[in-house]
């Protein structure tokens, strides 16, 4: 983009992208009242709006927010001090890089999250279940990003710690690891988002939890505007946990 | 991969390198550690089953119709899930790839509803498309549409101008420029998204047949935790994550990609 934008040629396509939403829900909500969409299906968006206020106030919202969060949190935390443990060691040792790396990546791109039948025979129906999934899943890229952090320092950085006479911990604490600080968080944030879609996902399955738990129990009591409201509300949730976390990387990668 | 430098260094004892050695050692270990808590009796009655007890429940799954049945209901959802989603996924792509005002106006929601979690979709599936096949196909093919779409978009805008210029000056049509400019040079990005497609299809198509289903691997995992059956439900697990290898591997090689982990 060489070319100077005015605020309008900037703004239009943003335009356009909001306003084919609405003509789209407004199109919906025309074939519903038509009666050529089945209203017991697709529920008027205008009622899924409204029932945004009840879901909000009878269903806990706030509270089951704060629960799926405190899942991911728990998650984020053993997935940073495993994942970050585990990458130091397979970066330190070689021979253990070479034998495991190609595993750690098979088992990111895996099914994973399909264990968790298992998970809950092990620790039962509770939240340690939803935390473990969520755990499981976001490992992979926390190792596999800790490792290529660590190994990719600049060679130029590593010498001019030798020309200070670092001990190796100096060298891992001053040089290696603030230098690795932008692509580990990178891995950081893939690995805590790979839990907190997991944790919704296996909430919702087992019917256990915060918000994934809401979305089945209103799908159980056929209250279909309250459900397409929820499940907006999950998506709206996971897109800012989203958006915070792209700003901060950026912040990190630029810093 | 950087391992061959170690792999192939001549003068190693004996015929094993020392990485296959670790992997050998590691494998072993956790073998070991595994057959010890299963003697131990530290866990719960068959929640680690005897490696003896597994292999059994595998040769029996395997040696059984229901299994082949179940996998081919599995495989029909999840192809045609990748058809669908694979499809309308590149389309949409090649769009807004193509386009800039386009891209600019609908890919930022591509980009942030791509990792949200789809099963909670899953509902809405089942009340448009029914309790059978069709819902299970249609988490499928909603999950594998976004990472396809993003990467055929990014695939799009990647392709280099003087290629398109070589086209051009070569007087080349517009199939002709698809046939022998755009695709070619989108095939690594093409197969980069429908690899992740497969990927997350396979997890859309599963995670719906363990919610509510009569048939597929998804309903033979959640039957057998439902009745109980530890070394049957490893034996499906052991069966289902060897598939999903293999086909990532296949993928990989076709398109010569690395790790998935660090996409969406």
């Amino acid at each position: 983009m060489t070319e100077h934008e005015s605020p309008a040629s900037r703004f239009a396509p943003a335009a356009v992208g909001v306003a084919t939403i609405v003509i789209v829900f407004a199109i919906v909500e025309a074939m519903i009242r038509a009666g050529w969409i089945n209203r017991f299906i697709v529920p008027l968006p205008s009622a899924v709006l409204a029932s945004f206020g009840r879901v909000i106030a009878e269903e806990n919202v706030l509270h089951r927010t704060l629960f799926t969060g405190a899942e991911a949190l728990a998650a984020g935390i053993l997935i940073a001090i495993f994942g970050g443990a585990l990458g130091v060691l397979l970066t330190r040792k070689r021979v253990l890089r070479l034998a495991t790396e190609t595993w750690v990546a098979a088992i990111a791109a895996s099914p994973l999250v399909l264990i968790y039948p298992l998970f809950l025979v092990m620790f039962g129906r509770n939240a340690l279940t939803i935390v473990m999934i969520g755990f499981a899943a976001g490992l992979p890229p926390v190792i596999l990003k800790t490792v290529e952090g660590l190994s990719g320092t600049r060679r130029v950085l590593i010498d001019v710690g030798r020309s200070f006479k670092l001990t190796a911990a100096q060298e891992f604490w001053k040089i290696r690891f603030p230098a690795a600080l932008p692509t580990i968080f990178v891995g950081l944030r893939l690995g805590i988002m790979f839990a907190l879609i997991n944790i919704v996902g296996v909430e919702f399955l087992i019917n256990f939890g915060g918000l994934g738990q809401l979305v089945n129990e209103l799908a159980e009591r056929y209250d279909l505007p309250a459900m397409y409201a929820a499940i907006t509300f999950v998506v709206l949730v996971s897109v800012a946990f989203f958006l915070v976390t792209e700003r901060v990387e950026r912040w990190l990668a630029t810093r | 991969m950087a391992g061959d430098a170690l792999t192939a260094t001549p003068g190693l004892r004996g015929l094993v390198s020392p990485v296959a050695r670790v992997r050998i050692a590691i494998v072993l270990v956790a073998l070991l550690a595994w057959e010890g808590l299963a003697a131990s009796g530290l866990v719960i009655h068959d929640v680690v089953p005897s490696l003896v007890k597994i292999a059994s429940a595998l040769w029996k799954l395997l040696s059984t119709a229901p299994l082949y049945a179940n996998l081919g209901a599995t495989l029909y959802e999840v192809a045609l899930s990748l058809v669908i989603g694979g499809v309308t996924g590149a389309i949409v792509g090649l769009v807004l790839g193509g386009n800039r005002f386009l891209g600019r106006a609908f890919e930022p929601y591509l980009h942030y509803l791509g990792p949200t979690p789809k099963i909670i979709f899953f509902p809405i599936m089942i009340m448009w498309f029914g309790v059978g096949g069709g819902s299970k196909i249609a988490m499928g093919a909603l999950s594998c549409f976004f990472p396809v779409a993003l990467s055929t978009a990014v695939g799009m805008r990647q392709i280099e101008p003087v290629l398109v210029r070589v086209g051009q000056s070569f007087r080349a049509s517009t199939a002709q420029m698809v046939a022998k400019i755009y695709l070619p040079a989108m095939r690594p990005a093409m197969l980069t998204g429908l690899r992740l497609g497969l990927g997350v299809a396979v997890i859309g198509v599963l995670l719906a047949e363990t919610k509510l289903s009569n048939r597929g691997l998804g309903y033979l995992v959640i039957q057998r935790y439902t009745n109980f059956d530890m070394p049957g439900m490893y034996a499906i697990l052991i069966v289902v994550f060897l598939l999903a290898i293999v086909a990532n591997a296949l993928l990989s090689r076709l398109g010569g990609s690395s790790s998935s982990a660090t996409t969406i």
